[in-house]
């Protein structure tokens, strides 16, 4: 019982503080850093087993766009239109994962493929500018002005910081669950060694197209549930090499190892932006790419454990204090 | 529709062609980078965005010769892959090969970033409208004729370098084996940097001949960054003659797709074309059969 009451005390904590505090710009920036944080965790369950996937803008895309063109079109509510999308990424994700998977296309190569999927994502958005608006952006259709559960569309930002916080605690669950399944096991053995994996009995491409639809799916979800709060979607902030390689910038600078790694990365990516953008307004158009960029690759070469992976390992590896 | 003689389409194929010369040249570099160091640099579209800024500062701010100007701006390009190299690629050599992937990345964001900061996100253009050839009623874009040939004479320029050099065997010897032939006296360092300064001056050349027919702003990268790494990728990475290969039917895909629909569903069709073939040919258009 008490190794619970910290980790008890701090989810009532984080529960409460919207109705504590009220002012509402805060609670904005966390709610877009727990619904970046889910996109991160997300990539992060692929990344940390050597599967540098470049294709997660095509996915959120697929999950933002299907959503919200099938709400405005069909007027099919998002409650199911969340789960076709995600069923569309995970169609996506085993047409582009299971000839990589099948043929041992890794490293580069992988990389590169996944690439063209956020291309071909991107460019279908612009092509059918007639129906997704192109690269002017996309908005689904206001509910009655106001409030549905039907709809999932909210105008109270408490109610969105609980469900942005309820679904972030659901992806720290899904990673903590997949870390202690053979799953887990498997794919380590695979990052090691593919070829000794499969002669130990190691189902290569099933296990690897395991982790890659189950990572494909919760983009989607990540990408719709972003365009019910933002309540608009461009094909740049949802799709293509930009967002896939945020993805990969916020993971690599938190930690990819380390379960909260990620979340950290959200808030330190958005954090900057937002002081930037506070601090020197529109003359900072630009200022924040190039801090990140600069620490992506300082991280890479110099902490590639990443900001709080490197603090948790630093704190294990101290010896206990001599009494 | 499809009749042959149709001139619209023989226009398309025609434009195809000249347009799979630019592509080839722009695959050239990042492959030699990649055949060599094994190395893919993400960022060599954003490379190329700088040469033409350089361009346009040179020569439409400066009015420095093009010809001068384009020397320069080569020279310039080439300066950078090495530093790029240098700064970014030779701490991680010994790293994953993914690290230096996403390092280049973040070259990328900075890169474009520090171009929007210096010079802002307006198009900019020479100011040099080529003029359009008029051969047998089809409309030819003498830009791209012209980078075209310069593809070209791009490609057998580094053919020759590569065949006849002493430097360019040592480059081929590397590519083949990077344990051995440091045994052999290669000093691979000076190898490596003096490729990817070769990397940079033909991502230079690029710059100058793209820079006729693109406008510049610092994300113009993305419009043909992507492209570029498929059909090196489809080639067959390192693999020179197949990403020739790739970039030619690449082109023919975009233009005549571009005929019938919008330019846009062109390059869908290209790489949904580019994920088809993946299916069959994993390692490469031209890859041996194992």
């Amino acid at each position: 019982m008490r190794r619970w009451a910290p980790w008890l005390a701090a989810a009532v904590a984080l529960i409460a503080l919207p109705f504590v505090y009220h002012d509402p710009y805060p609670v904005h920036i966390l709610i877009l850093v727990l619904i970046w944080s889910f996109l991160y965790t997300s990539w992060s369950m692929m990344g940390r087993f050597g599967l540098v996937s470049l294709g997660h803008g095509g996915f959120m895309g697929i999950g933002a766009y299907v959503t919200a063109l099938l709400w405005n079109y069909l007027h099919v509510s998002p409650w199911i239109g969340i789960p076709l999308a995600m069923l569309a990424a995970a169609v996506a994700a085993v047409l582009i994962g299971y000839p990589c998977f099948r043929f041992r296309i890794t490293g580069h190569y992988f990389a590169l493929l996944t690439l063209a999927l956020s291309a071909i994502v991107l460019q279908v958005i612009t092509a059918t500018r007639d129906f997704t608006g192109g690269s002017l952006g996309y908005t689904p259709e206001r509910y009655d002005g106001g409030s549905s559960i039907y709809a999932v569309q909210f105008l109270g930002k408490q109610t969105w910081y609980l469900i942005a916080l309820g679904i972030w605690g659901v992806a720290l669950l899904i990673r903590y669950r997949v870390e202690r399944s053979m799953l887990r096991y498997a794919l380590e053995a695979i990052a090691e060694d593919e070829d000794a994996a499969a002669a130990a009995g190691v189902h290569v491409t099933a296990e690897k197209l395991k982790i890659t639809v189950l990572s494909a799916m919760m983009t989607a979800f990540a990408g719709a549930l972003y365009c019910q709060y933002q309540m608009f979607i461009s094909p740049d902030t949802v799709s293509g090499i930009g967002v896939s390689l945020q993805m990969v910038f916020a993971a690599v600078v938190g930690g990819l190892y380390v379960p909260l790694g990620p979340t950290v990365g959200a808030a330190i990516t958005i954090l900057l932006t937002e002081t930037l953008r506070i601090s020197f307004g529109t003359a900072a158009v630009g200022w924040d790419n190039l801090v990140y960029g600069t620490l992506l690759v300082l991280f890479i070469i110099f902490l590639p454990q990443g900001l709080l992976g490197s603090v948790l390992a630093a704190l294990t590896r101290r010896p206990a204090p001599a009494r | 529709m499809f009749d042959i003689f149709d001139i619209y389409l023989l226009e398309a194929l025609v434009n195809g062609v000249l347009l799979g010369g630019v592509f080839a040249l722009l695959a050239l570099g990042l492959n030699l980078v990649f055949g060599v160091i094994d190395v893919v640099w993400i960022c060599y579209a954003e490379l190329i965005m700088l040469g033409m800024y350089g361009m346009y500062f040179l020569y439409a701010q400066y009015d420095v010769p093009f010809l001068l100007a384009a020397l320069i701006c080569i020279g310039g390009v080439a300066v950078l892959g090495v530093v790029l190299h240098i700064a970014v690629i030779q701490p991680l050599l010994g790293t994953p090969p993914i690290n230096q992937l996403l390092a280049t990345g973040g070259v990328l964001f900075f890169l474009q970033s520090a171009a929007t900061v210096m010079f802002g996100i307006d198009f900019r253009n020479l100011g040099i409208r080529l003029p359009v050839l008029e051969v047998a009623d089809m409309f030819i874009s003498y830009a791209r004729l012209l980078a075209f040939g310069a593809a070209l004479a791009g490609m057998v320029a580094l053919y020759l370098f590569l065949a006849r050099s002493y430097t360019g065997a040592a480059i081929r010897a590397i590519a083949q084996d990077r344990q051995i032939m440091p045994l052999m006296g290669v000093d691979s360092r000076r190898i490596y940097v003096i490729t990817s300064a070769i990397g940079g001056a033909l991502a230079g050349l690029a710059a100058c001949l793209l820079v006729l027919q693109y406008d510049v702003q610092p994300f113009v990268g993305l419009t043909f960054g992507p492209i570029t790494f498929l059909i090196c990728v489809l080639g067959g990475l390192g693999n020179m003659i197949g990403g020739f290969v790739a970039a030619f039917l690449f082109a023919e895909i975009i233009s005549v797709s571009g005929l019938y629909l919008d330019l846009e569903w062109g390059y869908v069709f290209a790489f949904g074309f580019f994920v088809v073939l993946m299916f069959f040919r994993p390692q490469g258009l031209l890859a041996r059969r194992s």
